[in-house]
């Protein structure tokens, strides 16, 4: 099985441990492993901001590094969503169609395509849940408070099988931190209240980490929380997944 | 007048914070206790899809059942008015009231009067419309805007309404027991009801078979001025049509579930015909729904029925406030509706959402909020709604990330420079610093990392 793994932009950048995790993961549990080594970003920040005329440069350089492989993985949810709906590329419909349907987000590749049961995997400490709303609402990697329907979380399906964890779900189960790409800036103040907000619930469970699927998310509240030295860290469910006995 | 965009008038209204998180969990309470009412219906979800499939239909049919209504309303005995915008509405109004010789009215919740600035424009030509909501009857008398469609008077505290009563009403000062201020306000409007002549009603769905329309409230209030009045003029955007009566069970369980959690408004009343000696108008109004139905990515916004769901679960309208939003409708469908209206003015909107997209998935009728808000962010920045320095700073980052080696430069030298000399980043000019610090900046990126490791 051919696996190309997409490491967003920022977390090459300013979170590689997130990308070692999923890389080591994603090779102990069998699969082939290969990483493009031209590639950059899916384009997202500036669909967001309104440009997505913009993104062509992207999206090339997306499919010149992507075609070809039996699954395309990614730890991130919203670059995932991003590829899944905005991806464009008119010279190459086929291979675009074919990205589109082989693009996974790391924890619906790992319970949906390989399908484990278990892992061998320690993490003793308490961990509240942060829920990133791409990958919720837009990928569905988890049941939303808004709909009436059964209660599901893939990633709370992966974090159970840790030993030692203790897995804690703020009272507002899935509300946004307020990141949302450069809303983070152009909407600071709201973007700030929405974090601290968040933040607010997961000490009042008492967590030492606040976990999550997006790195940008953790990003977010990982800057506030230092700048509040509040001492609770941020992790991304792969490292908690990677940790060795 | 200037007008605050959304960022800023947000960030004034976060400098109180306490207020903010007050703001923030009273509208949070309203979205809980719509997620009970909405979790007793095992057919929620069926019942949105209904409502959305009726709502498709009727907007794709609508020049039929617009006719079909005014037929079935004209037999019954109903004046049906035109109004192609908000002047023509205005003013269709206003000849009503001149040519009767009136000069007591009363009004209950109708927002598209709002929209259309109806007060305003006959408090010019020497008329005066009392409010009879309640909420809208306190944001009358301290002269504001309602900020919230459903709840119109929400960003204000018990004790805000009984300084604005003890100002107007001459309740006493600092009392501010809810009882005794809404037994005030129910004394005063009461002999305000009695005495009309003539009574203004918005219209929450007219029923394209009957020619009739129901007027949903809860307090009673536009029985009671339609009751009382001679004459009484319900007004409604063209997209209020609903087929058949039958259709109606659909949306009123969904309405009061979705805006209060109530399993129903506590009146749902119908309006078939005048009573005799009584005059009945419905003013019908366009106001830019047809353009918004021209416009393939934004038409079935036309599907909302105003519950305000949105409003209550956006996490960046609970904590920013109606007026941020410097429109009638405020919130994620305003964000959605007022570009529409005017896309300049309103230019900032759609960029006031984090997209995380809970409004669409609380929306009774499925309008797909979020992604409106996204494509909205494309056509206005395609128009040049936007900064030079926005843009300027999109471009550079377009042309980074599309040049492997570029980026992976850029990338090595920023994380040298915010390593080295991390004050070049770590100060004031940076928005992200003011509340927040800067992730650290690692020496090896992943791909460096990979180059070294991938064999072992």
């Amino acid at each position: 099985m051919k696996v190309g793994l997409f490491i967003p932009c920022y977390i090459d950048q300013f979170y590689p441990q997130v990308a070692i995790a999923t890389y080591q993961l994603l090779k102990k549990l069998g699969c082939e492993v290969f990483y493009p080594s031209n590639q950059t970003c899916c384009g997202q920040p500036m669909a967001n901001s309104g440009f997505s005329n913009l993104t062509k440069g992207c999206d090339i350089n997306f499919v010149k590094n992507f075609k070809g492989f039996d699954y395309i993985v990614a730890p991130s949810g919203s670059c995932v969503l991003h590829i899944k709906e905005h991806l464009k590329d008119g010279d190459n419909p086929i291979e675009l169609e074919k990205i589109r349907h082989r693009m996974y987000e790391l924890s619906e590749f790992l319970l949906d395509v390989l399908k484990i049961k278990h892992l061998k995997a320690s993490f003793p400490h308490k961990v509240g849940m942060h829920v990133s709303c791409h990958g919720q609402r837009g990928l569905h990697l988890s049941s939303m408070s808004e709909l009436v329907a059964p209660a599901y979380s893939k990633t709370e399906q992966l974090l159970n099988m840790v030993e030692g964890l203790q897995l804690l779900i703020p009272e507002r189960t899935d509300e946004c931190c307020g990141f949302g790409g450069t809303f983070c800036v152009f909407e600071e103040a709201v973007s700030v209240k929405m974090g601290k907000d968040r933040i607010n619930e997961h000490l009042l469970n008492h967590v030492e980490y606040i976990c999550g699927g997006d790195t940008s998310c953790l990003m977010h509240m990982e800057g506030i929380l230092k700048r509040q030295e509040l001492g609770v860290k941020t992790i991304h469910f792969a490292e908690i997944l990677n940790s060795e006995l | 007048m200037i007008v605050k965009q959304h960022a800023e008038a947000a960030q004034e209204f976060i400098k109180d914070e306490a207020r903010t998180d007050w703001h923030d969990e009273t509208l949070w309470f309203v979205r809980h206790k719509r997620d009970k009412a909405v979790n007793t219906l095992p057919e929620w979800e069926s019942l949105r899809e209904w409502a959305s499939q009726i709502k498709n239909h009727t907007l794709s049919n609508l020049d039929h059942y617009l006719k079909n209504f005014e037929e079935r309303a004209i037999s019954n005995g109903i004046i049906v008015h035109w109004a192609s915008d908000a002047e023509e509405h205005n003013r269709i109004i206003h000849k009503i009231i001149a040519d009767n010789k009136i000069d007591k009215i009363v009004k209950s919740k109708s927002m598209l009067t709002e929209e259309c600035h109806l007060n305003d424009y006959l408090k010019s030509r020497g008329v005066k419309i009392l409010d009879t909501d309640l909420g809208e009857y306190i944001v009358q008398l301290r002269e504001e805007s309602p900020s919230h469609i459903v709840l119109p008077a929400i960003h204000l505290k018990r004790q805000d309404v009984s300084a604005t009563f003890h100002e107007h009403l001459k309740t006493e000062e600092g009392n501010f027991d809810p009882q005794y201020l809404a037994s005030t306000a129910r004394h005063h409007l009461r002999e305000r009801f009695v005495e009309s002549e003539l009574a203004i009603t918005g219209v929450n769905f007219a029923i394209a078979e009957t020619g009739s329309f129901v007027v949903c409230t809860n307090e009673g209030n536009a029985d009671m001025g339609v009751h009382a009045a001679d004459i009484h003029i319900a007004c409604m955007g063209i997209e209020k049509l609903i087929p058949k009566t039958e259709h109606l069970g659909v949306f009123l369980r969904l309405l009061a579930r979705s805006a209060t959690g109530q399993p129903i408004t506590t009146y749902s009343s119908h309006f078939n015909k005048p009573r005799q000696g009584q005059q009945m108008h419905v003013v019908i109004v366009d106001n830019g729904r047809s353009r918004q139905l021209g416009r393939p990515d934004f038409r079935n916004s036309l599907k909302c029925i105003r519950c305000a769901a949105c409003f209550n679960t956006c996490p960046v309208y609970r904590r920013s406030g109606g007026h941020s939003y410097h429109s009638t409708v405020a919130g994620p469908i305003g964000s959605i509706l007022n570009p529409n209206l005017d896309m300049k003015a309103n230019s900032d909107l759609p960029f006031a959402s984090t997209l995380c997209g809970s409004c669409t998935n609380v929306c009774p009728v499925k309008i797909d909020i979020h992604d409106q808000l996204w494509k909205w962010r494309q056509q206005i920045v395609a128009n040049g709604y936007v900064t030079s320095g926005k843009k300027a700073g999109m471009n550079g980052m377009a042309w980074v990330l599309s040049n492997p080696k570029l980026y992976r430069l850029s990338g090595t030298i920023v994380r040298w420079v915010m390593r080295k000399f991390p004050l070049v980043v770590n100060n004031r000019l940076n928005v992200w610093y003011k509340q927040r610090e800067m992730p650290a900046a690692p020496e090896k990126s992943f791909r460096d990392w990979f180059k070294e490791n991938q064999e072992t």
